[in-house]
């Protein structure tokens, strides 16, 4: 079934090619940021587990200029991540029907990012208050 | 056609995904911006609270709840953008991104079992 | 208005005669156009007047074929349903649909597609077989809603165009067939998703897409292939630690 003499263009670079893919390719490259973020708690563990001194050597070493610039990234790719996430969570779920009618995608994104700013806050009184 | 093993990872994967998407965002602003730049009272980090915090036992599992699943759906998700960038992708680069998820797990639960509450 | 008065829009496209060529190369035509026509009807003017040699599929003219994907300013589109007044004043370069070995021209290679196509048992797979005279099937409304989007496909091939991880790995299922292979699934009259899963489990099954999600994006029909492939991987995974923890009979490797 072979067809001779056929042409095949190469695939390389494909990412650059379209909007589409190049959105796609910085939606996937927000992992980056959520593994630097868990080195980072990481390393913040391991300081405490070595005491008081070096945990607040670790404290200090956040607050340097070029640290929180890097983390500022660190939040936008994560804030990003979070928002693609919930953007493409529709496709993973089957359909689901309320009172007989079909719920539409922007309803279920709409109640991941709400179930995210729900969750947010119960971390940030358990934060404050713990 | 052989069954794959990818479930196992891509739960991983998910669990991750979906917990960095919940509380991602807040974590970082608040560790690594929020307490640093003085937004949020410096006391909320202090030695003592996350000493308190790590030694005990619902404060080991959110930790390493959180390390383990944040590594693991970020080094999936880094092994899969490697190859769209077109890196061939063989058993031993799978074994090393995987692997350094289970390594950082590891890591973690070793270093939260060393905080006996009694020390 | 006479064709003396009619407005032009460049044609450019590939051109590639298999044993000639070595490699593809563009040719570029100013065709005469009206505000309703195609880029199909378009490349039917090129084939008539100017050049009789540009090859290219077509077929009903409107969406309903599947015939006349091409790659149009780099976008997978059906030809019969873009129009050529979208693309002053620059114009409009036409290609074969990528991914997919170029046999000549606008024309692709598309026998993977179908040996993959045949291999998911595109049709009703019923629990017990049925005579004619046990009269039809019934459906609820609901129950054909399940699957009714899924069977809009048209074979068109747009969405393999569009899937980078197709473009890179030829082994891959690919959207519109896992999406036909939903299809059947989520038919009431069908009983056969077992015999199905063992492509679905695959590496090269629903495991080969990453959710770039292009395939939804250019799908003329409104399918949503990408749906279909990741809906089946919470499928798959059920079946995975199904497998692992209740081992079966036959049914499973």
């Amino acid at each position: 079934m072979s067809t001779p003499n056929t042409y095949t263009r190469p695939i390389a670079g494909w990412w650059r090619r379209n909007p589409f893919y190049r959105a796609y390719i910085l939606r996937e490259l927000t992992c980056v940021a959520v593994i630097v973020f868990a080195l980072e708690l990481l390393v913040g563990l391991w300081r405490l587990v070595q005491g008081p001194e070096a945990f607040d050597a670790w404290r200090a070493s956040l607050a340097q200029p070029w640290v929180i610039v890097v983390n500022c990234v660190v939040l936008a790719l994560v804030a990003w991540h979070a928002w693609t996430w919930f953007e493409v969570m529709p496709k993973t779920l089957p359909f689901i029907n309320l009172g007989g009618r079909r719920v539409p995608d922007r309803a279920i994104v709409a109640a991941g990012a709400i179930a995210a700013v729900v969750a947010s806050l119960v971390v940030l009184f358990l934060f404050l208050t713990l | 056609m052989k069954r794959s093993n990818k479930p196992i990872f891509w739960s991983l994967f998910g669990a991750g995904g979906m917990l960095s998407a919940l509380i991602g965002p807040m974590l970082v602003f608040l560790i690594a911006l929020a307490v640093p730049l003085g937004f949020v009272s410096k006391e909320t980090m202090d030695y003592p609270r996350v000493l308190a915090f790590a030694q005990n036992w619902v404060g080991k599992l959110v930790i390493l709840v959180v390390v383990a699943l944040f590594l693991f759906h970020g080094l999936h998700r880094l092994y899969h953008t490697l190859h769209d960038f077109g890196v061939h992708i063989g058993p031993g680069v799978k074994a090393l991104h995987h692997g350094l998820a289970i390594v950082g797990t590891l890591i973690a639960a070793y270093l939260l079992f060393t905080l006996r509450s009694a020390a | 208005m006479g064709a003396a008065q009619k407005r032009k829009i460049r044609i450019e496209c590939l051109r590639y005669q298999p044993g000639v060529d070595a490699a593809p190369r563009t040719q570029a035509w100013d065709v005469p156009f009206t505000d309703d026509m195609s880029v199909l009807q378009g490349l039917q003017h090129i084939k008539d007047h100017l050049d009789g040699s540009l090859t290219f599929r077509w077929s009903c003219r409107m969406a309903v074929c599947g015939s006349c994907g091409m790659m149009i300013n780099g976008v997978p589109k059906l030809a019969c349903e873009t129009f050529l007044r979208d693309y002053l004043p620059a114009g409009v370069l036409i290609e074969p649909l990528t991914h997919f070995p170029i046999v000549r021209d606008l024309v692709i290679d598309q026998s993977d597609f179908l040996a993959k196509l045949e291999s998911v048992r595109p049709y009703l797979i019923p629990a017990q077989p049925r005579t004619v005279g046990e009269g039809p099937y019934r459906q609820t409304p609901a129950q054909m809603d399940a699957y009714y989007q899924y069977s809009q496909c048209i074979n068109c091939t747009l969405c393999y165009a569009a899937c980078p991880q197709y473009g890179m790995n030829t082994h891959f299922t690919g959207p519109a067939v896992l999406a036909l292979l939903h299809r059947y699934n989520e038919d009431s009259r069908d009983a056969g998703k077992a015999q199905r899963m063992e492509i679905v489990n695959a590496e090269d099954g629903v495991w080969g897409c990453t959710l770039v999600g292009y395939c939804s994006e250019v799908c003329p029909k409104g399918v949503d292939p990408a749906r279909a492939v990741n809906q089946n991987k919470i499928e798959s995974t059920k079946d995975y630690f199904r497998n692992l923890l209740l081992p079966r009979g036959s049914t499973s490797r």
